[in-house]
């Protein structure tokens, strides 16, 4: 955890506590130290709400769209994500170089991810799977509420995958 | 309500790609939170079934926005559903669409095939490895990746975190693989 430099604001990224088994992880890193009631997370519903809407409206979550995504079928997902890509870059850009702070006036910081041999055998487990359910995580949720109810099935599956996967985690090549 | 026909139309990747972009600072500004999905199906094992298993002993409390985040996302799929519903089916390639055809495949109405994925399929041997192994492979692959397409293709990118790349590399070449040369055979059944 060298790379973290001791003058960063959230003690939680200088003191580690937890970091160990986080820092394998998309999120978990960027907690907030303030101490806000559990409804303050509440609003987090709006945007989760827009991207349901967008998901559904761009067919990125139809398994359609990506079945033609990896026969190279169709520039529409490549599309998506190379926009979504390069519109992030720039805020993140943004964000950094102006220091943006949050609504409550924290600053945000970013923590580089550390490379492991599970980017590679679990990014090609996860593309087996996506390949073949149409969906990522996000997309089951979205896919769900469109009324596709069987996708329960595969939301509480992948849910029991990841179980297995922390099972096994200390067992497996990282 | 009077909801416009072009708001109902299927959205070009030019305005759904950016929008998506924009989920990134809106979150940071929100909170400090990093844009990533899969998260939530580990703080629901944290939450329901932790078991003693290291990985799921942590304060998940901490992490609940990400459980508003994929509670909202599902509210959108019903708005979506409902309020915004396309009344066309998707529009895919004519190839991808003839050979769909030659596994039974013509229902193009839903996000999924209706044929493949519905409860009754479930208990056949193609509806358990589309619903039930795929599922599987999506929440173990995208713990072991450490992230799936929202964490490390959108977010990590954004970030040009060099691991992040590589994880999406393999999603694709996993994708690739099996889209090509494996599920027809599934298909086939």
């Amino acid at each position: 955890m060298d790379k973290i430099s001791p003058k960063k604001h959230h003690r939680f990224l200088t003191e580690n506590t937890d970091f160990e088994t986080r820092s394998l992880d998309a999120v978990c890193v960027n907690e907030s130290e303030l101490n806000h009631p559990w409804w303050y997370n509440l609003k987090y519903l709006f945007p989760g709400l827009l991207f349901g809407i967008i998901l559904v409206k761009s067919e990125v979550i139809s398994w359609f769209r990506i079945q033609e995504m990896f026969r190279l079928q169709s520039f529409h997902m490549f599309g998506v994500i190379g926009s979504a890509v390069v519109v992030g870059i720039i805020s993140v850009w943004l964000i950094k170089k102006f220091k943006v702070k949050t609504i409550y006036g924290e600053p945000i910081e970013f923590v580089p991810k550390k490379f492991n041999k599970g980017n590679v055998y679990g990014g090609l487990v996860f593309g087996f799977g996506w390949a073949m359910t149409g969906a990522c995580p996000g997309p089951l949720f979205a896919q769900i509420g469109t009324g596709a109810t069987i996708i329960i099935v595969t939301l509480l599956i992948a849910i029991a995958g990841t179980w297995v996967y922390g099972y096994f985690r200390e067992r497996l090549p990282h | 309500m009077n909801i416009p026909d072009w708001f109902k139309q299927p959205w070009p990747w030019y305005v759904a790609g950016p929008l998506i972009g924009l989920m990134i600072p809106a979150l940071l500004l929100l909170g400090n939170k990093t844009f990533g999905i899969s998260s939530s199906l580990r703080h629901i094992c944290a939450a329901c079934i932790p078991r003693k298993v290291p990985f799921f002993q942590y304060d998940w409390k901490k992490e609940m926005w990400n459980l508003f985040f994929v509670a909202g996302i599902l509210a959108g799929g019903i708005l979506a559903a409902t309020l915004l519903q396309n009344p066309h089916p998707v529009a895919i390639n004519p190839r991808l669409e003839s050979e769909l055809l030659q596994y039974g495949i013509r229902d193009y109405n839903g996000l999924v095939p209706g044929e493949l994925f519905n409860w009754h399929s479930l208990f056949s041997i193609k509806g358990f490895l589309l619903i039930v192994a795929g599922g599987f492979l999506v929440g173990f692959g995208t713990r072991y990746a450490g992230g799936c397409t929202s964490g490390h293709a959108i977010m990590g990118l954004s970030n040009l975190q060099f691991p992040s790349l590589v994880a999406t590399a393999s999603f694709m070449a996993g994708g690739f693989l099996v889209a090509n040369f494996v599920l027809p055979y599934i298909l086939k059944l």
